[in-house]
């Protein structure tokens, strides 16, 4: 690394000071017989990226689609701003949502849609009383955020895979969420477009405050984002701690996800 | 030497004949326990469609938006089919009307055929196989895609934007479809009429209209709301039920398909009965 370029970190979090925005404890999830989450707790604190690694298969995706309600537990207990999801209706259970964003492994664009449309659509039906101008300014500051704008009226289909995760990421932020729930947002894509992915996922966390979980078995957005991670193997933690002490672990489970 | 045990075999035969009719009985309860589930599954998705259509927050550009899809993409297929049928209707029956003697009868049985079952039907069964199967294949693209499941994490009612539009649209398109294709058919009628003999225009609607009344269009039209509401059902129930990966998809469209035109004859079949009970 030349002397001119700067390291980004991730914001510096003390844990354990704040009440923690999102708790869950001993989450179970079977599918059938396969018994994929067996008894995973974890606290998210205010501010923090909460980097959850795994190999495929592992019961990532089924936690955070756990918490914010895709899935339903078998057991356990889901705390998302003191609201307990397991337990909630239909309707407080959207009002929650309103506060989690989602950023989904595909990015989950709507495909009849320009990007403009796709940015609108929850911003429209979230934030009711804003006006056109509000909306118009809205849309073009995330798109901003994610070096986007020119992208404005193409579809969908016209963009490669990291303009639509970044579009994906631009709708997601563009209602202002307190916590950021991350599916792979790097996989699939060529290790440059990854690591402009993590910048984001950091300009996120600083200029929206978000607290964010992310999944990935990616160590370098791993290493780039984190403040603490967290490792899941069948369905059970098998680590938890500092980013510097799974970048320094000599487990070789661990050490085989940096290869 | 092996000696022969003959209750031996026979306890293993009935061992292996029980086992084999234990499986095939679980199988089998399986099979109906499924088939009960659909059917339960069925009910509470048009019960969440007739609940989501009144509980307000009416997406109406959405609504609009597969109006447009469903009723002005179809107007070429409409058209092109319909003038067919009245054509090739005229044609095949105006031999037989002319060795009765009763080739003046034409206009008005063509009409009468048109208007109260093969407009209708035919319709149906052209729209179940384009927007059924269209409903299913991008219902079932957005599920796999995991656009549905971001539109609930985004606390907006998939139920609401995506199903009561498209089931509304079908519902109040196809009747119009229907007596757009009722019209082009008469007018299809009209032109195999005069390939061998010569009537004018107004003559020949004059005689097509004379004998329809009130009471044979209202049936007619009223069951094209129920075919447009079972192909909007059928296609979004299969669409947004489907599983996941890319063969799930043309599952979803093809079955969308198959389902939507065998109800749409059995709801004709019921229609009729009740049209006839009424009209006896």
């Amino acid at each position: 690394m030349s002397e001119n370029e700067t390291i980004e970190l991730p914001v510096e979090i003390i844990t354990g000071t704040d009440q923690p925005v999102l708790e869950i404890t001993d989450l179970y999830k079977s599918f059938g017989s396969q018994e994929i989450l067996k008894n995973i707790s974890l606290k998210l604190y205010k501010g923090e990226n909460l980097v959850v690694l795994g190999k495929s298969g592992s019961g990532k995706s089924v936690l955070i689609k756990c918490i914010v309600g895709l899935l339903k537990p078998d057991g356990g207990t889901i705390n998302v701003l003191d609201k307990n999801v397991t337990t909630l209706n239909i309707k407080e259970l959207n009002e929650l949502r309103q506060k989690i964003g989602f950023l989904f492994q595909s990015g989950a664009l709507y495909d009849s849609m320009t990007v403009k449309q796709n940015i609108e659509f929850p911003l429209r039906r979230i934030k009711k009383g804003l006006t056109e101008k509000q909306i118009e300014d809205k849309v073009h500051e995330v798109l901003e955020n994610v070096d986007l704008v020119d992208s404005l009226y193409k579809m969908p289909g016209e963009l490669s895979g990291g303009m639509r995760k970044r579009i994906s990421l631009a709708r997601t932020i563009a209602v202002d969420p307190l916590i950021m729930l991350y599916d792979e947002p790097t996989t699939g894509l060529d290790p440059v477009t990854s690591d402009e992915i993590s910048s984001l996922i950091l300009d996120v966390q600083k200029k929206y405050k978000t607290s964010s979980v992310i999944i990935t078995h990616d160590m370098k957005c791993a290493e780039k984002t984190a403040n603490r991670m967290m490792m899941i193997k069948e369905g059970l933690v098998y680590k938890e701690g500092s980013a510097d002490e799974f970048m320094n672990s000599t487990d070789p489970y661990i050490k085989s996800f940096s290869m | 030497m092996n000696k022969f045990k003959p209750v031996g075999t026979i306890k293993n035969f009935a061992t292996q004949q029980t086992v084999r009719l234990s499986n095939e009985t679980f199988a089998k309860k399986k099979e109906a326990a499924n088939f009960l589930t659909h059917i339960a599954d069925a009910f509470l998705f048009i019960t969440r469609i007739i609940k989501e259509t009144f509980s307000g927050n009416f997406e109406f550009r959405e609504f609009m938006r597969q109006c447009f899809q469903i009723g002005y993409k179809s107007l070429p297929l409409i058209s092109v089919t319909g003038a067919i049928v009245g054509l090739v209707l005229t044609i095949q029956s105006r031999p037989v009307l002319v060795d009765f003697g009763a080739v003046n009868l034409l206009p008005s049985m063509v009409s009468l055929s048109l208007i109260k079952e093969m407009g209708p039907v035919i319709t149906a069964l052209i729209c179940a196989g384009k927007i059924a199967s269209g409903m299913g294949a991008e219902l079932g693209s957005m599920k796999v895609t995991e656009q549905i499941d971001a539109m609930e994490v985004s606390s907006i009612n998939p139920v609401k934007f995506l199903l009561v539009t498209r089931v509304l649209a079908a519902t109040i398109m196809i009747p119009l479809l229907t007596l757009y294709a009722d019209a082009l058919g008469i007018f299809g009628s009209w032109i195999g009429a005069n390939i061998k003999g010569n009537v004018s225009f107004t003559l020949f609607f004059a005689q097509a209209f004379g004998p329809v009344e009130f009471i044979d269009l209202m049936p007619a039209v009223i069951k094209t709301f129920f075919f447009g509401a079972v192909i909007g059902l059928v296609g979004c129930y299969k669409g947004y039920n489907a599983g996941s990966g890319t063969q799930s998809v043309g599952q979803a469209a093809n079955s969308a398909v198959v389902m939507a035109s065998l109800l749409v004859f059995i709801v004709d079949m019921i229609a009729v009965q009740i049209t006839d009970i009424i009209t006896s």
